[in-house]
């Protein structure tokens, strides 16, 4: 069991000043597996995500204790680059967010940054990735066009590519359909269902329907805190706990 | 990994350029003082700054350049009263009550008034306001300290229209909303919620424009009048600070007492702006609008 | 009760009209007297020839060249360092006491009068740097002025970038550098273009920074060299109007030559304008 862990947290704690936003959080992500963090707003689910990749480090102010690990190596120790960190652990927003850059440069930009320079290389690792995110059939021939002129949901898979491209081995989602309607959502969803057999994903959602749809085991966050964390069929059914039995049915949250 | 040292690399040297700032208002106040302490060894300082008379060329001359300084004060306070009306009404109708295609022409005029250039003013001054205000007054000379005021106003007010827009525009709309909800009027809700709610930011606006009008140049050198005396009504000729360092500077002696008092009279103006410029950066501070909440 | 409030709201309203109108009504008179007496002065001969007689014939070339070189060496000077200062306060510097003095100096320097700088620049540039009266010193004093100015409008630029742009970067694995040069920039520049020419705009109306730096009342030589002295559009407008041998009888190239000085600092506001539009679209595509 122990070798098939990717990723895990230790009493992870996370502070923003004074306030402590997380409390002694410890999850194991399993490999290639999907787990989805849920719970109501503010709940620090997305706090916890973010600590994953170390991209709350661009917060001042704010303090972690505790450990977090990849592959048994803890990315706040000292000697962790944290590039090299954030290329292994690939993230996709709340928002589509692509660069005013064409579709293909959006792709391009992960692998130039990371010192690929191979044209024919580049070329096909950005077809390769907009394959594995389902959206080469609708962009390749306008893959020289700006980004920006696609649909929300287009370019959400677009930025799931883009955060492919680089061959991530852990991947972070936050809400990442959040903004889109329902069938752009369910792409979305489907997509997560194919990636799950390469990638290890994390994905953050308020929506229990859709933790319950892509993810394997599920983690239930309230108030800085890792309520209950199990299959997540278990979790929906039968609950452990009330207080997670009272979000799951709607009655708080 | 290579592109990490870069990256650290790169930090640094723009830490590095951005102290340029720093660097170069410290050798503004180390060369003005080297330049113009030397003054001090013929004058004290009381004398040189409520001294009467300024006769730095004849013989004995005389350095005092209280006259200077009130002409300076008076030509700012002049154009104060002149232009922190006009600047903030403007600045009220833009961000409150102009209509979006008003906005688009009015705010162009404020941009463009921000332009013209000082000496373009001050010729402007000169040529058509003095002999108008000589007739229209029946004054013997067009180039006083009123004229001057007004052409220095022009120039103060889109400095004090666009700081005071933004703090007018900051105000959050929620605010603005609870008054209407009240059954405020408009004019209400401006002058008793949104005026108050940004008074800071007003202040800010007022101060930094007089700071502009107190250190302005040209206009002041050009349609002032150009007398040292201690000036008696708006239509008396005036010598401010700044157009007394501009018209003797190229006719004092390198490095003669002439040319160190006028350095000195260089340091009275830099401190002069520095006061106001660190009450300003003060203020914004101190009454920085945080949310809804802090009001 | 009420009539009388809304009678009391329309009052007041039409004084803020009122003010609005005055500021309109003075630009409009400044315009119209420096358009409608300086159009008769300009003529191919007063565009491309040096003055003559003492400077009451002749043309202004010198005093064009002179700024537009004086402007070249601001820019040098200025653009590199306003935005670089920009890109540290911006993207690198988090919040602390170092930003805190850095910000005071900067809006500390854009207070400081034209005058003074005019003396720094004598002092500094002209004695200490032995470059006397030149385009150089007078370039370089300039320069100073106007880094305030390009900082400001750089940041403003780089403040309009979205914060995601710089997440998504850096969440591939860019570094800092890489995510400021190829995504950050690229997305700021035309409104770090904008915002200097507009800062160089003003500078090229400056005065009195470069009456004892880099302008001379009279030199007919165009400059071969960054430490020759030359002419100024402002500076020669006022010789002319205060210092001329013949102050009435050239009105006239006064007003031309105010004319020109408008028509090149409002041309360059035009310019950065349009350049602005032409950038936001292209990067659209």
């Amino acid at each position: 069991m122990e070798s098939n862990i990717k990723m895990r947290t230790e009493n992870l704690d996370f502070f923003y000043r004074n306030f402590q936003a997380l409390h002694h959080i410890s999850i194991e992500f399993v490999q290639n597996r999907v787990t989805a963090l849920i719970g109501p707003s503010g709940c620090g689910k997305s706090t916890y995500l973010r600590c994953l990749n170390r991209m709350n480090d661009l917060i001042p102010g704010i303090t972690v204790k505790g450990k977090a690990l990849l592959d048994n190596q803890d990315i706040y120790d000292p000697s962790i680059d944290v590039v090299t960190l954030r290329r292994r652990v690939g993230m996709v927003f709340q928002k589509p967010n692509p660069f005013p850059k064409s579709i293909f440069e959006n792709i391009a930009y992960g692998l130039k940054v990371n010192g690929v320079k191979d044209k024919a290389k580049i070329t096909q690792i950005v077809e390769k990735s907009l394959k594995q995110a389902a959206i080469w059939d609708e962009v390749k021939y306008r893959i020289n066009e700006s980004a920006l002129g696609l649909s929300g949901g287009q370019q959400q898979r677009l930025c799931i590519a883009r955060a492919l491209a680089v061959d991530p081995e852990v991947l972070l989602m936050d809400e990442p359909a959040s903004a889109l309607d329902p069938i752009a959502t369910q792409k979305i969803e489907e997509l997560i269902g194919k990636l799950s057999s390469k990638l290890t994903i994390i994905i953050v959602t308020h929506n229990m329907q859709q933790a319950a749809r892509v993810s394997d085991r599920t983690a239930f966050f309230y108030m800085g805190k890792l309520v209950e964390i199990n299959d997540t069929d278990t979790l929906f059914t039968k609950p452990g706990l009330k207080q997670t039995e009272d979000y799951i049915t709607g009655r708080f949250g | 990994m290579k592109r990490q040292i870069i990256d650290k690399g790169v930090h640094s040297t723009f830490l590095l350029i951005a102290l340029f700032s720093i660097a170069a208002l410290s050798l503004i106040m180390v060369f003005l003082f080297i330049e113009g302490i030397p003054i001090f060894d013929q004058i004290t300082i009381k004398e040189f700054v409520f001294g009467q008379y300024w006769y730095p060329t004849d013989d004995p001359t005389a350095f005092g350049i209280l006259a200077l300084i009130l002409g300076s004060v008076y030509v700012t306070i002049l154009s104060g009263m002149m232009a922190i009306p006009l600047g903030i009404m403007t600045a009220v109708y833009l961000a409150e009550i102009a209509p979006p295609k008003v906005a688009e022409i009015v705010k162009p005029i404020v941009e463009l008034m921000a332009s013209i250039p000082s000496v373009v003013i001050g010729f402007f001054g000169m040529v058509i306001v003095a002999p108008f205000i000589q007739k229209l007054f029946n004054i013997p000379v067009g180039l006083n300290m009123f004229n001057a005021s007004l052409m220095l106003a022009f120039m103060a007010v889109p400095t004090i229209c666009s700081i005071s827009e933004d703090a007018i525009f900051s105000v959050p709309v929620a605010v603005k909303e609870a008054s209407f909800a009240l059954g405020a009027t408009h004019f209400e809700t401006i002058a008793k919620v949104i005026i108050p709610a940004s008074l800071s930011g007003i202040c800010t606006a007022i101060i930094l424009g007089l700071s502009r009008a107190i250190g302005e140049t040209m206009v002041v050198l050009m349609a002032a009048g150009g007398a040292a005396m201690i000036p008696g009504s708006f239509f008396d000729p005036v010598r401010p600070l700044p157009a007394s360092i501009a018209a003797e500077m190229a006719e004092a002696p390198f490095r003669s007492e002439h040319y160190h008092a006028l350095f000195a009279i260089g340091i009275v103006l830099f401190l002069f702006t520095l006061i106001f410029n660190l009450f300003a950066d003060y203020l914004s501070h101190k009454f920085r609008q945080v949310g809804e909440a802090s009001l | 009760m009420i009539k009388k409030r809304l009678f009391m709201q329309k009052m007041c309203f039409s004084f803020l009209r009122m003010a609005v109108l005055i500021n309109g009504a003075a630009l409009a008179v400044i315009l119209y007297f420096i358009l409608s007496r300086g159009w008769r002065a300009i003529s191919w001969e007063f565009l491309t020839q040096a003055p003559r007689d003492s400077m009451t014939a002749g043309g202004i070339l010198p005093c064009i060249v002179g700024t537009i070189s004086l402007c070249l060496i601001t820019t040098f000077v200025a653009l590199p360092i306003g935005v670089a200062s920009a890109i540290y306060l911006n993207e690198y510097a988090t919040q602390g006491k170092l930003v805190r003095i850095i910000r005071l100096g900067i809006n500390n320097l854009a207070g400081v009068p034209s005058i003074v700088f005019g003396l720094f620049g004598l002092a500094f540039f002209c004695i200490v740097l032995k470059m006397g009266v030149s385009v150089a010193a007078g370039g370089l004093t300039l320069g100073i002025m106007t880094l305030p100015v390009i900082i400001g409008a750089s940041e403003e630029a780089l403040k309009s970038v979205p914060n995601t742009y710089r997440e998504a970067s850096l969440a591939m694995g860019a570094t800092k550098w890489q995510t400021i040069r190829r995504v950050i920039l690229p997305v700021a520049f035309p409104g770090i273009i904008t915002g200097s020419i507009l800062g160089l705009s003003r500078a090229a109306g400056e005065t009195a920074p470069i009456m004892y730096t880099g302008a001379v009342f009279f030199t007919p030589d165009l400059p071969t060299s960054i430490f020759d002295e030359v002419m100024a559009l402002p500076y020669h407008i006022y010789v002319l109007a205060t210092a001329g041998t013949n102050i009435e009888a050239t009105r006239h190239l006064q007003y031309g030559t105010a004319l020109v000085l408008i028509v090149l600092v409002l041309g360059m506001n035009l310019f950065a304008i349009i350049l602005r539009s032409k950038m936001r679209k292209k990067l659209r595509i």
